[in-house]
Formats: C-alpha cells, structure tokens, sequence
C-alpha cells in the first residue's frame, strides 16, 4: 500500500494543475479589464499625421461613435491586423481612425503607402504621452468610441475577422440601437 | 523552402523517436537482438535530424528570415548576430527544440558509452529515452512550431525581450536544460532496473556517473542564473524564489538527494527503493519545471506565454511519464528492505538525515511554489507566499545538513565510530568558535555576518581533518580517488556558499541617493563620486550612461558607467555597473534624471556595497566542480563493471538463449 503512495500523491498534484489549466481559461489572466469601459475617453489634441499644423481633439470626433486604433509601422501584429481593416473597415458603419503610436511621422506615411490607408483621420502621437491616458501598453490596440466620447469597447492585440465579428459588430449595433 | 524542411526534420525525428522507444522494448521484452538493436541508430538519426532543425532554425535568425513568425518575434535587422543565436532559445518554441536538442546530446553520449552494459538493460535505458523524445517532439510539432510562418512577410521584426540580451543569457539556458534533461538519464535507468527487476543493484553504479554530471550542470545553470539576475535586473539581489527559480530548485535538491543515495545503495544496497523513487522525482520535477514555465498555471517574471493547448498537453504527458513510472515502481519496487544493516551511528544514518531535509526542503518549495493554485481551488483568492517563507524554512531545514556534514566522512558504513567523532567536534568546534569571536570584533557583533564566519570555519576544518587523515592513514596514490575529492570540493562549497550568503547579508550596504554632478557619498568605506550622464549608443541601443568615479582613502578604485538603454521598439533596461572583487562587489545602478529631460542635473542613484557576494556562485562553482570530479571516479568505468556485474552478464546469456 505504501508503495501506492507516491502515485496518488501525484494524482492529487495532476488534480490540482487541471484545475489551474481550467481556472485560467475562464479567469483570462492578460486580460486586465480595461477601467476606461463606459467611461468618457480622456481629452486629448494631436497632431493630424499628413498635416501636424491640424490639431485633432476629442470634441472635434463628437458627434459620431468611431473606432480609434492604435498601430505603429513597428509593430508586427500591426502587419497581420492592416488587411483585415482595409477589408472590414468600409463594412463597420464607423468612422476609422487611425492613432499612429510612438512612431516617426515618415516611417508611419510609408508604411501606409506601402499597406494602404483605411482610415478617415490620421493621429499622430509620437511621444507617446497621450497614449499612456488611453492606457495603451502597445501596439495594435482599438477603442469603440460612441457619439458623446464613451469608450464602449476595447480590444487588444490584432482585430482578426474572428473578433470582429463576435466582439465588434455586436458593440456597434448596440450602439446603433441605442442612438436617437 | 528551408523552414519546411525544418519541420520535416522534425517529423521524421519523431518518427526515429518512436522506433526507438518502442522496438528496442519489444525486443527486450520478447529477447529479440535484432529489434533491440534498433535503439542506437535510431537514436543517430534521430540526433541528426533534430541538430538539422536546430541548425534551420539558427539559419533562420542569422539571415533574417522574417517570414518565420518566431523569428519575425523574436528579432530585428539591429540585432547582433550573437544575440540572434541567442533568441533561438530566446522564447517557448525555440527553447523546447534547444530542450530536445539537449535530450539529444545526452541519449547519445548514452547510446556511445553504454556499449558495455548488458544488451537488455541498455535497449531498455534506450527505450525510455526515445519516449521521453517522443513526448517532447510531439508536443513541439502539434502545438509549438518555431518554423510556423508568418504571411505577408514583415519588412522587419519585433525585438528580443531587452532582458535577455545579455551575455550571461546566452549561455544560462543551454547549460540549465543539460542539468534538467540531464536527470532523464537517471530516470531512464531507475525504469529500466524497475522492468528488469532482478538486477536492481547493478544499475545504480552505472547511473551514478551520470546523475553527478547532470547535478553538476544544474548547478553551473543555477549559478548563471542567479549571476545575471545580479547583474541584470538592477536589484542587486541574487535569488528571488521567483516559480521559475523555484523550478529549477526543486529538481536540484532532489538531485542532491539522489546523488547521496545512490552512493548508499551502490555500496551498500540499502535505500534501494528510495533511490528509485528519487531518480523518478528528480525528472518528474524537471519535467513539473518545463509545465509550470510554459502552461501559464503561474504567472511569473519569466515564464512563456501561454497557450491553454500546451498546458493540456503538457499535463497529458507529465500524467503519463509521472503516473506511468510511479504505477510502474508501485508494482515492481524492491519489496523488502534489502542491503546490509547499519547501526544508529553509521554514514547510512548521516545521508538519511540529509536525505530526508532535501526531500522535505524540495517538498517545503514546491507546496511554495503552487500556494497561488491552492488558493484559487480553495477559493481564497491568489495568494501568494514569498521570501518570508522560503527564508524562514529553508535555512531551518539546511542548518541540521550543514551542523552534520563534517562528520559524514569519518562515519564508517554500517556502524560508526563514536571515538572517531569526539576530535572532529573538538577540533572544528573550537575552531568555529574562536574564528567566530574574532569576526564578532570586525562585524559590529552582527549576528548573521558571525554565523557565515562559524559556518565556514566548521565546514572547512571538517574538509580539512577528512583531507588529513586520508593523507596519513591512506597509502600514496590512493589517498585521494575523485570520489572522494569530489565530496570534499562539493562539501568545501558548501561552507563558501553559506559564508557568501551570511556576510552579504548581514554586512551589504543599499542606499538609494540623489546625487548631483560632483557629489560624493560615502559607502562601505568607499567613496562614490558622481561625474554626471552622457548619451551613448550601442549595436542596436541609445543609453544614458552615468560616470562614478570610486576612490577609497583618496585612491582611485574604479570607474563605474551604469547604463539606462532604449531598445528600438522603446524597451527601456537598466545595466547596473559593478566593480567585482573577491571580498566585496560595487554595484551602481541608474535611476530616473530628478529633473525629467534634463539629463544632465541630478539623478537618482542606487549604490550598493556588497561584501562576499562572489563567495555565493563560488560556492556554486565549488559544488559543480565537486559534482563533476566525482563522476571521473576510476570505479564508475565501465571496463571494471562489465566485470564485477555477473548479474547482468548472465541475464545477457539467458537472453540470448
């Protein structure tokens, strides 16, 4: 019998990592829920990318939900996510803005060039530092912003078809409905 | 092209691995020579391909080759080539392949120098090798491919982690994955013994050589580890009981476990189930070690992203070769208490004792280790306990080992000596003390900094009286057999280590400073002056680079530059500077500018003056050296063991029978 010790020892062990396997896939660990949901998106003036004497701010996107979206000519996953936008962005009903993050303005107008430009407004934040109000800690990343500045949705990592249409379009037509 | 081939290597190295792992068994079982000697040039092939996927790989992130999605992850066109090499181990699906790489290295040097044991027992030893492959190749092809592509192919890639680019980084993982896999050699023949069952003794002489090796390793991967963690991370610290620490430990004590009971089982046969069972737990831990690091169960500092598939995987496997092993050693271990007897005052005693503080030490860390897990089934939230209590119950369990140590040798087998005894307490008691009250003057009484010089000094004279008396009493020649050099090297160590960690503890001095272009603080007798923070660049990195001219007594000592580096992708990474020496280490480390942009004024500093702290990987060192003399022991060839092992001649007869 005491030779069967160690086994269910071990059991017990393999118990608990299957456990720890299952916790996890309901308990996402990355995903730190972001604070700014259903809160209003923080001010912000930047730079237009094409014209840096256009300053862009917040109150100027009033009016109409848009889908803010982080991205950097850096930024590999960035590479993955550009087709699907060019593709699905005509398709999502709101305005695409494009938020060109910690980036050399001509590194960024060449890689759109390159990749094409889906966007309806270019920002421009090379420093970095309004980023850090959005809670941005990289590249791609993208904020459903609604006609009164409330962030309703937020998603990090590339946009893939997948999650466009289970997380996104849904956001959208909730916020479709709810409009006056 | 090439990245294909790459994975077909890989197939048809998983292939090779099946055929290995399950024919030579075969035949074993059915005395069938043909099938069993499938094992070694299957492991050749195996070996060859798995190095062609390796050497793809390598090509890969030498030329650039970004359309390979790791790495395009895990390089970038400013990245040295050294450190291109490096990345490949740098993330999970490279370090698994430089994992199996390694189980490679090992089943082949098995496959070379096993040429004597008896044909069963080595297609046996072959066998499980070639599962463990399976196992590792598997999970690699279907859930970690590190030639997965990456389409359109990006102009440039991401970065390697900032943290790992480091010279001490290059070198850490390869030599920690030689301990880890290593210990599957002593696994490999603990089952092999257990499904042979008659000639359990035989064996352990031969594994003997290979876990002292593999210990070594371990050791030497620790030891780099915890070295750039100092250098590294800017903390000054030197081990955190971080999980991934924590895993690379457990299988390390078990390992020292091992090492101590196989020597009792060889010579004495006693403890023979023991040593199998530790021979299973010290892979299964090195194998618990790899689940913990890549199935995201525990966050930690360095563990790999995570994917819950692998962690399936991963606990599928570990259930299978864990629970396999252990059903195995439930139905076959030695069933009586075999061996001769030993008194109560005996060596066998003294090797239990440390025996069983390793084991509950091991255990005291694993239940550590996973307290978040428990918590969470418990649900008690994530709760985590840190170095409060490892650094309570880990030093309570080690001070029994170190109080006993010197006398182990004197021990004879079987029954000790009492009288032997009554000197060495004498001798290195005395010693200790006197040593200890003289240091109590230079430490301002600090109790810590006096326990290291005592400890020391108990140790070291213990080393010292065994050296003596072998010197007297043994004839020329044979005073000293590596065995026995190796022990008093490794048990030297000890005292070195516990000397390191005391003193630095206890007399190591941080302070946290703000510090203006030409002022001066005065730190452990040094005086550290600030010269102020230029800008520099580097192969792939800008830095702000600090100047700090130490002096003593007016004396120029040193001139440190601590670096700030910005990565291109905007990682930022401190490299402290330190000024090493064998009694004290320097360490400064840059902080943030005081006033943000005006890198000129005033910075914030951490100064760090650190005695001994060398004295803590010497003793490492010491210890790994101990472990590899040992191994080149005379008695472990195995010319001699094809001889004295009439066992396992004969079983090789009836085979071919």
């Amino acid at each position: 019998m005491s030779r069967l010790l160690p086994l269910f020892g071990f059991l017990l062990l393999v118990t608990l990592f299957g456990f720890g396997i299952w916790w996890n896939t309901r308990h996402d660990q990355t995903a730190i829920p972001s604070p700014l949901i259903n809160k209003p998106a923080p001010a912000f003036v930047l730079p237009e990318l094409y014209d840096p004497a256009v300053k862009v701010s917040k109150t100027d996107l009033l009016g109409k939900p848009y889908l803010l979206n982080v991205f950097a000519s850096w930024c590999v996953e960035c590479g993955v996510e550009h087709p699907v936008l060019q593709v699905e962005g005509p398709t999502l009903g709101v305005q695409l803005v494009g938020y060109n993050y910690k980036d050399a303005p001509a590194d960024a107008k060449r890689w759109l060039a390159e990749h094409g430009n889906p966007y309806h407004v270019l920002l421009a934040d090379q420093s970095g530092d309004t980023a850090i109000n959005f809670g941005v800690y990289g590249a791609p990343e993208s904020f459903l912003i609604d006609a009164r500045g409330v962030i309703r949705y937020k998603h990090i990592g590339p946009l893939t078809p997948g999650v466009i249409r289970r997380e996104l379009k849904p956001a959208i037509a909730a916020l479709s409905k709810e409009a006056p | 092209m090439t990245p294909e081939l790459g994975q077909l290597a890989l197939i048809l190295a998983l292939l090779l691995a099946l055929a290995q792992g399950v024919l030579p068994l075969i035949g074993a079982w059915r005395g069938n020579r043909a099938l069993m000697a499938v094992a070694r040039p299957a492991a050749a092939g195996q070996a060859v391909f798995v190095a062609m996927a390796f050497g793809i790989l390598v090509w890969a992130f030498l030329h650039f080759d970004f359309s390979v999605r790791y790495v395009a992850e895990n390089s970038n066109l400013e990245l040295p080539w050294y450190y291109r090499i490096a990345a490949v181990w740098g993330a999970h699906e490279g370090s698994l392949l430089l994992w199996i790489l390694i189980l490679n290295v090992w089943t082949v040097a098995l496959a070379a120098f096993s040429t004597k044991l008896p044909e069963v027992f080595a297609a046996r030893v072959m066998a499980v090798m070639g599962l463990i492959a399976v196992g590792f190749l598997a999970f690699t092809i279907f859930t970690s491919d590190p030639f997965g592509r990456l389409l359109p192919m990006p102009g440039d890639g991401a970065d390697l982690n900032p943290v790992l680019q480091d010279p001490g980084m290059t070198f850490h993982p390869p030599v920690l994955y030689m301990g880890y896999v290593g210990f599957s050699v002593a696994f490999a023949f603990s089952i092999a013994g257990l499904l042979g069952g008659e000639m359990e003794q035989a064996w352990v002489r031969w594994a003997r050589p290979w876990t002292n090796i593999a210990w070594g390793f371990l050791t030497c991967g620790i030891v780099a580890g915890s070295w750039w963690a100092y250098a590294e991370l800017g903390w000054g610290g030197w081990w955190f009981w971080d999980p991934v620490e924590n895993a690379s430990f457990m299988p390390w004590l078990v390992g020292l476990a091992l090492i101590h009971a196989q020597a009792v089982t060889e010579k004495r046969g006693s403890l023979r189930a023991w040593t199998i069972l530790l021979s299973i737990f010290a892979f299964s831990l090195s194998l618990l070690g790899t689940f913990l690091v890549r199935s995201g169960v525990l966050t930690s500092v360095h563990a790999f992203a995570s994917d819950p598939r692998r962690g399936v995987f991963i606990l599928a496997f570990l259930t299978i070769v864990v629970g396999g092993s252990l059903l195995l050693y439930a139905l076959r271990a030695p069933k009586v208490a075999g061996g001769k007897p030993f008194a109560l005052l005996s060596r066998e005693t003294v090797l239990l004792i440390g025996n069983l503080m390793f084991a509950v030490a091991s255990a005291m860390v694993l239940l550590g280790t996973l307290f978040p897990l428990i918590g969470d089934a418990m649900h008690l939230g994530r709760i985590s306990v840190g170095p409060p209590y490892f650094g309570f119950l880990f030093p309570l369990l080690m001070l029994p080992v170190v109080l006993l140590l010197p006398f182990g040798p004197f021990l004879r087998w079987g029954k000790g000596e009492a009288s032997l005894l009554k000197p060495v307490l004498l001798r290195a008691g005395i010693a200790a003390a006197a040593c200890a009250i003289v240091a109590a003057f230079f430490v301002d009484g600090k109790l810590k900094a006096i326990a290291g010089v005592a400890a020391l000094v108990w140790l070291g004279v213990g080393v010292l009286l065994y050296a003596l008396k072998r010197w007297r009493e043994a004839p020329r020649g044979k005073r000293y057999p590596a065995e026995l050099a190796g022990m008093l090297l490794a048990h030297l160590g000890v005292g070195v280590f516990v000397a390191g960690v005391l003193l630095t503890e206890a007399l190591g001095v941080t302070s946290d400073v703000r510090m203006a272009p030409g002022q001066t603080q005065h730190i452990g007798g040094y005086d550290f002056r600030f010269d102020g923070v230029q800008r520099t660049t580097g192969p792939n990195w800008r830095a702000d680079q600090g100047t700090i001219t130490v002096t003593r007594d007016g004396h120029a000592v040193a001139t440190m530059t601590p670096q700030k580096r910005t990565y291109p992708r905007g990682q930022v990474q401190t490299e402290s500077a330190v000024d090493a020496g064998f009694f004290r280490d320097l360490y400064v480390a840059l902080g943030e500018p005081m006033d943000a942009g005006n890198i000129e004024g005033a910075w914030s500093l951490r100064l760090y003056y650190k005695p001994f702290v060398r004295w803590i990987w010497g003793g490492g060192l010491l210890m790994m050296l101990g472990g590899f003399t040992c191994a080149a022991d005379k008695r472990f060839r195995l010319k001699r063991i094809a001889e004295s092992a009439p066992v396992g001649a004969l079983q090789l007869q009836e085979t071919r029978a």
